[in-house]
């Protein structure tokens, strides 16, 4: 177990696109747009009576006729309307935090890296080359036909296999990334707006967990 | 961590892109097409002062939209054909003068870039003709 005390902040949002806006320099920065009004706590998680330090987040509506019992129960525990999604965020300070509080963009300064988490698009049944960036089969020089092949898998009469976890095509996306290290461009708290510099895992639409950068290499630290 | 909600894409989404584009353009930008001769007031920092250089010449394309929008400037400098691609909302340029309209047919004049001297002349525009 890690001895090193770790407050993290993070947020729920929305990915809604991608747009571009002018810097100080009046330079072009290519921006990634994000809602994240209306976090709320819903849960703290202590040592003392859970094992380990937490908040859970909720976030998005959900009709009321949506959420189940149990879910009621839990989100009335809270004092807080149902949320359609709950997500923990292990942070050492979670005793700073109280159930039905409300976080809003401006946990993030401008300037600040952030760590992006989501679900990716998917790209269906892949190819080596798409997949794992095989550089495939010359175009010519007598090719034929296994321009975008894999070449080799393995030996012949010894292994007499193939290696489990061998690179091969098959699905591609739709799996949990972390992009690191983002800069956080601007912070709209009105609207309830991230601009995150670059690009952002996921669909438009897609839920995003915004979190203090755990390797940030300049600015405030998460 | 599961998916987003599987409803539309709602119209809040794009509003909310269009506020954030909407603080990064510019309202004082005047009509101008192709063919168009303009001088744009380009603002150049030289270590700490800043000053406006003209670059005058015909509007040879537009291209893209909303705050995309980007424009050609061709000049014949000392018989050198110069050419520069603004942004059309860009901080940079103070402002934007609409001297001559030209009377082209094309959206793109590339056909300038072979032409030298007089071949290269945009007529200008008249407004109502006189058969309207």
């Amino acid at each position: 177990m890690s001895t090193q005390i770790r407050n993290v902040r993070g947020l729920l949002g929305t990915k809604l696109g991608m747009t571009q806006v002018w810097d100080a320099n009046n330079r072009v920065v290519p921006v990634t747009v994000i809602a994240a009004g209306t976090n709320v706590v819903t849960q703290v998680r202590k040592v003392e009576t859970d094992g380990y330090s937490a908040i859970q987040l909720g976030y998005g509506e959900i009709p009321g006729r949506k959420v189940t019992k149990p879910q009621a129960g839990h989100f009335a525990k809270a004092g807080v309307t149902p949320r359609r999604q709950l997500v923990e965020i292990r942070t050492d300070d979670a005793d700073s935090y109280e159930p039905g509080q409300e976080l809003s963009p401006d946990l993030f300064t401008p300037g600040e890296q952030v760590d992006i988490t989501a679900t990716s698009k998917g790209k269906g049944f892949a190819g080596v080359m798409k997949r794992h960036g095989f550089h495939g089969v010359s175009a010519s020089h007598g090719a034929h036909r296994n321009h975008r092949k894999p070449g080799s898998i393995g030996g012949c009469a010894t292994p007499g296999r193939v290696f489990k976890g061998m690179k091969m095509a098959g699905r591609m996306g739709g799996e949990t990334v972390t992009t690191q290290n983002l800069t956080v461009h601007a912070v709209d708290a009105e609207q309830g707006l991230l601009l995150i510099v670059g690009a952002v895992p996921g669909p438009k639409g897609g839920l995003v967990m915004v979190r203090g950068a755990v390797k940030a290499t300049k600015g405030v630290t998460a | 961590m599961t998916c987003g909600t599987d409803e539309e894409v709602n119209p809040e989404m794009t509003n909310a892109i269009d506020a954030v584009d909407a603080a990064a353009l510019r309202s004082d930008v005047p009509a101008f097409r192709p063919g168009d001769t303009l001088k744009v007031h380009v603002r150049v920092i030289e270590g700490t002062r800043s000053r406006v250089q003209v670059f005058q010449g015909v509007c040879i394309r537009l291209q893209n939209s909303g705050v995309r929008r980007s424009f050609t400037v061709r000049k014949v400098s000392f018989g050198v054909g110069v050419e520069r691609t603004f942004p059309l909302h860009t901080p940079i340029i103070e402002r934007i003068e609409v001297v001559t309209r030209g009377d082209v047919r094309r959206a793109k004049l590339y056909y300038l870039r072979s032409l030298r001297g007089k071949a290269a002349k945009i007529k200008e525009r008249r407004d109502a003709p006189k058969g309207a």
